[in-house]
């Protein structure tokens, strides 16, 4: 029988009946102390040190602390000293505040190539569908399955449903990963993908680079999708291939049968013309609200729709391009990779930010920073009047002090536009990065299609 | 985790769609280490709203895709220390639902319609054994997977239930296991 590709790793995985080995588990500060504190209670141990991965990101200070003891918030101090201590003691390597390899999870994964073809991912964090992109079976877990991984190195689980989300046609110029998934979000709706694992496919996917794949795969789970993948091809191999923790010689014979078998059967099929996406912009508090920049802050279809309009302050019909700005942010686990980077920087060069707003730049991991350093982006976006900060999470939940003022405006280059998400009472229209980096120079929301 | 069979009494509404969990406990609260102590903080930003009231109830009745967004555990922490015991929603989002049943907060799916019934009733009874929901003299069933009922009900600590698979696991690892990646480099 024909199978797709979740089917053949799923099935590579089953220890037994909805119980699966897991490849890889990544591990960070915030849903992880619960769970070394169980172990400990019970007397356990982390089963597979050599399988797990620690780093501090959604903590800390994006203002180059070096180490945890530079953290000012005493709670977020606490907790990354927690997650060193807790690492040490059950043996897990950690890539904490000021080390060379830290950022945020999804970010340094796959810079560092543990991320691969076939593997099972997960992690305490729903945007683990990230690693998906690279033909893995990635999800986000709660602490107690934080707890459970780290015990047995397996996950119970009865197998997902399987959708396919298969792409025609080619993104128009200026057109992002980014606007493909809002885009498809905006279709499906944020309870659309639940219960499936979805595989993003067709000719328009195939086009994208990694880091445009890891966007599209990373916000899955805001369309409610239990994970997000991709399969892997020659796009993926030289990607993987040559970085520190990548096999050499790649198993490459195994690693092409990793794909969605002809006649293979889905629970769900979605077809989307990737020639119909524009440039997208949020209006609301969740990633379905969303629409073209070119058109206007639509009527308000339901109770929620009327709440979000009020908490965005925004009215009907109001167009798009006229919404003005106070901040912008570039970063996030979906968007602020080297490459996102670079679009975002040949944006801006030559050009200031406009003086009605503030606008920061968050590289994704310690790494991401050196590359872009080293090509001179940092002083592209100093330049224009960018802050240049260093690797995090930073104010895509702004658990550190990177957050919004209470009614400030934001465009954002982050996953979630929900009530408070970047700082209480913070309203977030979240755009790709080339968008983002347009808004920013104008103060306002402009059609990147446009720009000269 | 405590056993659940029957959750039974007065009921709680919050009749919104799409709750997400930076709503249910917001960021700052995350950076406790603790497992406990999260009820006070349940919906912080919504509970300032004028109008808002939630009792704490031993049932929340809420609107569809509860619980989406972020995959943080604090959300059912915070709902149980609240003093929920069984939510009761048209549908809940994945990685919430499993975190609900983790802790044994009962996640409860029933029909839309039910929903708007069940709304205006003031008390009902939850029996898991059965799988069933009464309300104002209605008797509605709602699915569960037999497993994490079997789990539910006899409050089994998952670790200890997959540790009785260690012999398969080891088997796993000798003769299946994928190579790599080391992560201790």
């Amino acid at each position: 029988m024909p199978d797709s590709l979740f089917d053949k790793i799923w099935r590579a995985h089953e220890v037994a009946e909805s119980l699966i080995y897991i490849d890889l588990h990544l591990v960070h500060e915030v849903t992880s102390p619960q769970a070394f504190e169980a172990l400990r209670l019970a007397g356990r141990t982390v089963r597979r040190p050599d399988r797990t991965l620690a780093t501090a990101d959604h903590n800390v200070p994006t203002d180059g602390s070096r180490v945890a003891a530079q953290i000012a918030d005493h709670l977020s101090r606490v907790q990354v000293e927690t997650l060193e201590r807790n690492c040490e003691e059950f043996g897990v390597p950690v890539h904490s505040i000021g080390a060379a390899r830290q950022g945020i999870v999804h970010v340094i994964g796959p810079e560092m190539g543990v991320t691969q073809p076939g593997m099972t991912i997960v992690c305490g964090d729903s945007h683990t569908s990230t690693h998906g992109a690279f033909g893995a079976l990635a999800f986000g877990i709660g602490t107690s399955e934080v707890e459970h991984v780290l015990a047995t190195q397996t996950l119970q689980q009865r197998k997902p449903r399987s959708m396919r989300i298969l792409y025609s046609g080619e993104l128009g110029y200026g057109v992002s990963a980014k606007d493909l998934i809002l885009g498809t979000i905006g279709r499906i709706g944020v309870a659309g993908g639940v219960g499936h694992v979805i595989e993003y496919a067709g000719p328009p996917i195939e086009a994208l680079s990694m880091e445009g794949r890891m966007t599209v795969c990373n916000m899955t789970i805001e369309g409610g999708g239990r994970a997000g993948m991709i399969a892997p091809d020659d796009t993926t191999f030289e990607w993987v291939e040559g970085r520190e923790a990548a096999p050499d010689p790649l198993p490459l014979d195994e690693w092409r049968e990793l794909r969605t078998d002809e006649g293979a059967q889905f629970d769900a099929e979605v077809a989307i013309d990737a020639s119909d996406v524009s440039p997208q912009v949020t209006w609301g508090t969740t990633p379905s609200m969303v629409c073209d920049v070119t058109a206007a802050v639509p009527e308000p279809a339901s109770e929620g729709d009327e709440r979000a309009l009020d908490y965005m302050a925004l009215e009907a019909g109001t167009p798009i391009r006229d919404v003005r700005l106070d901040r912008v942010f570039i970063g996030s686990c979906t968007n602020s990779r080297i490459g996102d980077l670079r679009e975002a920087a040949e944006i801006v060069k030559g050009r200031k930010v406009a003086s009605t707003l503030s606008a920061m730049v968050v590289p994704g991991s310690q790494q991401v920073a050196a590359q872009a350093q080293k090509e001179g982006l940092d002083d592209v976006f100093r330049s224009a009047g960018f802050d240049w900060r260093s690797a995090g999470c930073s104010m895509c939940l702004g658990m550190n002090p990177d957050t919004l003022a209470p009614g400030e405006r934001c465009a954002s280059t982050s996953n979630r536009n929900f009530e408070g998400r970047q700082g209480r009472g913070g309203r977030t229209h979240l755009v790709s990065p080339k968008m983002a980096a347009a808004a920013a120079v104008a103060g306002r929301f402009v059609d990147i299609r446009e720009w000269e | 985790m405590n056993a659940v069979t029957k959750i039974k009494g007065p009921i709680s509404v919050l009749r919104r769609s799409d709750v997400d969990t930076d709503q249910i406990i917001p960021k700052q609260f995350l950076k406790r280490v603790e497992r406990s102590g999260f009820g006070e903080f349940l919906f912080y930003d919504w509970a300032k709203e004028p109008g808002w009231d939630l009792d704490p109830n031993p049932i929340l009745v809420t609107g569809r895709n509860f619980g989406c967004g972020s995959s943080r555990e604090h959300a059912p922490w915070a709902l149980e220390d609240f003093g929920f015991k069984a939510l009761v929603a048209p549908s809940f989002a994945d990685i919430f639902y499993s975190n609900c049943t983790k802790v044994g907060l009962l996640p409860v799916p029933l029909p839309e319609e039910e929903i708007e019934a069940l709304m205006d009733a003031d008390e009902a009874e939850i029996d898991l054994e059965e799988q069933t929901v009464r309300f104002a003299g209605r008797e509605v069933a709602f699915d569960i997977d037999a497993e994490t009922r079997r789990r539910l009900l006899g409050g089994l600590d998952d670790i200890g239930v997959t540790l009785q698979s260690a012999d398969a696991i080891d088997a796993y690892e000798r003769d299946r296991e994928r190579k790599g990646p080391v992560t201790t480099l």
